[in-house]
């Protein structure tokens, strides 16, 4: 056990689990807009796989790391477009045609892997980024301030979300969009835009949450997410509508990944422990689920299409 | 209130009807454009799936194994769904089952066949029936979603299974030859899963799952009980009024949800050719995504038990096809897993006109009822 309370090893699996939490923080802080404005994006692991797969091609094939970020986000952006169509426009079971966006996403990350690349090469990483004078800081500079600028935008996205959430007039329409559609409505204001415009732009952070995890693994493979994405949607219930809260979840699912993972490779504990540590962040989550129902309220409107006059 | 009377009527109007049909001929027409993009034959692909599923009796009697835990999962899905609550926790409540299962079958190595094999099934019965009644007492008394504490209890049984295959129940040969692969050893013979047809892939599990089918149908609509979770999943308001506890019926519907995938765990284990319990380490590696996949048959299967046994062999013969697919034209099977995700999205999507269809023949008659007073 001593060797891991070292200094040194502390801070790295603290470092790792704050990069393990990165993909996480994608993918959740853009759930909790689509959530507040009323769309549950079930989807989520589906259109992370197809966004891990189509950074991790792009970086293959041409070596460039921004634009395999941007063909991830852009992959989301229409698999967000799809989902709108199918829970806005067409007022889908949000519960079940989500399901249906994962299997599809699941699917047609592997065929194409399987089609376009087959064996798995390796990719390299996002450079990490060493903020002058802040990385140079004893501890907290290794820690906090020696990752790569993915890290840093996941990490950013807590306050900018918590602000346009909460003090802007896109914000105000997204939560009220989320509470009472009709009211939003008889302004003026079309349901209907916010709801693509968030279930967009959550698909869009998905996407690039994949290629945080693709670039950081610096592989693919078939179901690369194992289900991060249905995580990230808990995450948001974990941190009761709120980025920060979020980011909470976040962390808490990457240190124990981090945590495990590194008593894993010191041989302090058995493999097979391991996985039962492994779902202490799932049981967490469980009884935060049930702590927070009696305490917190979802958007009302959560899971409900509007329909003018209905 | 309003609200939720429409959102009932929302998941119910998923039931029956042609739009699935539409869907899974829709869900093709993109699989045969996307083989084009691929650079294969569409004609020649499909054709190598039909004969890859049908094409004699060693396929079919492939498919019809590959639709046994489809059938199971789906009709657990369709009580749920009837109960108004969705259940996309198969994959735990299989992996549970599975797990009772094999506990029981390690615990009593030596009891006779006719006491083991039933031992087996009802322990693969009553871990699925936990794992689902989980999530339906946290719905019931803690109004926890049961969308996510179902997905949570999914991430915990692959949890619970991999620190089982890979610590205690680990087959010590694979410990001595230091291969590790996450799998028991192989059980008790007298437990295997009789074949139907010699050396087939298929075994009773096939009989199982349709007189289960076909026991759940007179459950849900020849017996007091199923009429009364069938009415609290269509009006929980109206249901209350009338005396039912909504809540023991949430729960009621879930583990019995569970309880039928947990049985097609079981069959999983003890009807597998390996006669053991194995994994690659992720919740597919062993169920190959029966729990999501048994969604799409039940979708199909318009949410009626007797309509999900073709509509779960259509989809075995979808997933059997799909390995000839990828020998034929190197089209990898993959491919089958994203057009099943096509046809949730299409079914679902298309339920609106379902929906409006339904509303315009009620506003027609309703029309008609009303006296006129016209001059």
């Amino acid at each position: 056990m001593s060797e891991f309370f070292t200094a040194a090893a502390l801070v790295t699996t603290i470092g790792a689990g704050i990069r393990y939490a990165t993909s996480y923080l994608y993918a959740a802080i853009g759930e909790t807009f689509g959530q507040r404005s009323g769309v549950l994006n079930l989807g989520v692991d589906g259109i992370m796989l197809l966004g891990a797969f189509s950074a991790y091609y792009v970086a293959l094939k041409t070596g460039d790391l921004w634009l395999a970020l941007l063909m991830a986000a852009v992959v989301g952006l229409f698999m967000g477009l799809a989902m709108a169509f199918a829970s806005v426009t067409l007022q889908a079971e949000q519960g079940i045609s989500g399901i249906g966006f994962y299997l599809f996403g699941l699917g047609m990350s592997d065929l194409l892997f399987q089609k376009l690349v087959g064996t798995p090469l390796p990719i390299s990483g996002f450079p990490e980024v060493h903020i002058p004078w802040l990385s140079d800081l004893p501890v907290v500079g290794e820690l906090l301030f020696s990752h790569s600028l993915l890290v840093y935008g996941a990490f950013l996205l807590v306050p900018i979300g918590t602000y346009v959430l909460n003090h802007t007039t896109i914000g105000l329409k997204i939560r009220s969009a989320g509470e009472n559609p009709a009211a939003v409505d008889t302004l003026g204001v079309s349901v209907a835009r916010v709801r693509y415009g968030t279930v967009m732009f959550g698909s869009m952070l998905a996407g690039i949450g994949g290629a945080a995890l693709t670039t950081e693994l610096g592989i693919f493979q078939q179901n690369l997410t194992a289900g991060q994405g249905f995580i990230a949607v808990a995450l948001v219930y974990f941190g009761a509508w709120r980025p920060v809260g979020v980011m909470y979840g976040a962390l808490l699912y990457g240190l124990v990944t981090s945590i495990v993972s590194q008593l894993k490779t010191l041989e302090i504990i058995p493999r097979s422990v391991s996985d039962l540590a492994s779902m202490l962040p799932a049981l967490i989550t469980i009884l935060a689920l049930v702590i927070a129902v009696q305490r917190e309220r979802q958007p009302a409107a959560l899971t409900k299409p509007y329909e003018r006059g209905g | 209130m309003e609200g939720r009377k429409r959102s009932n009527l929302r998941l119910l109007s998923l039931a029956g009807g042609l739009f699935p049909v539409v869907a899974v001929v829709a869900a093709l027409l993109v699989g045969a454009i996307m083989l084009l993009i691929l650079g294969a034959d569409p004609i020649e692909g499909f054709g190598a799936m039909i004969q890859g599923a049908f094409g004699g009796v060693r396929q079919l009697s492939d498919t019809a194994a590959k639709s046994v835990p489809l059938l199971l999962v789906g009709v657990g899905i369709t009580i749920a769904f009837r109960a108004n609550v969705i259940n996309i926790g198969g994959e735990g409540q299989i992996i549970f089952g599975a797990l009772f299962a094999t506990g029981f079958a390690l615990l009593f190595p030596s009891l006779p066949g006719w006491l083991l094999l039933p031992g087996v099934l009802i322990a693969g019965f009553v871990g699925g029936a936990f794992w689902g009644a989980i999530p339906g007492a946290l719905k019931a008394y803690f109004n926890v979603n049961e969308i996510l504490s179902t997905i949570m209890l999914n991430i915990v049984a692959v949890q619970v299974m991999n620190f089982l295959l890979q610590g205690p129940w680990m087959d010590p040969g694979e410990i001595e030859r230091g291969s590790r692969i996450p799998q028991t050893t192989r059980l008790a013979q007298q437990a295997d899963l009789p074949l139907l047809i010699k050396n087939s892939r298929l075994n009773i599990g096939l009989l199982i799952a349709v007189v289960a089918a076909v026991l759940v149908y007179i459950f849900l609509w020849r017996m007091t009980e199923g009429f009364r979770i069938r009415a609290v999943g269509f009006n929980p308001h109206a249901s209350r009024y009338a005396g039912m506890h909504v809540q023991n019926r949430v729960v009621l519907a879930l583990t019995l949800s569970g309880a039928l995938c947990g049985l097609a765990g079981a069959i999983l284990v003890f009807g597998s050719e390996a006669h053991r319990f194995v994994t690659d380490g992720s919740a597919t590696g062993f169920t190959g995504s029966a729990g999501f996949n048994g969604i799409v048959a039940a979708l199909f299967g318009g949410l009626h038990p007797l309509g999900t046994i073709p509509a779960s062999f259509l989809f075995g013969a979808l997933l059997v096809g799909a390995n000839k697919l990828q020998r034929t034209v190197q089209v990898p099977g993959a491919l089958i897993v994203a057009l099943n995700g096509l046809i949730v999205v299409f079914v679902v999507s298309s339920a609106i006109w379902k929906r409006r269809l339904s509303q315009r023949i009620q506003l027609l008659a309703s029309r008609a009822d009303e006296p006129r007073n016209g001059p």
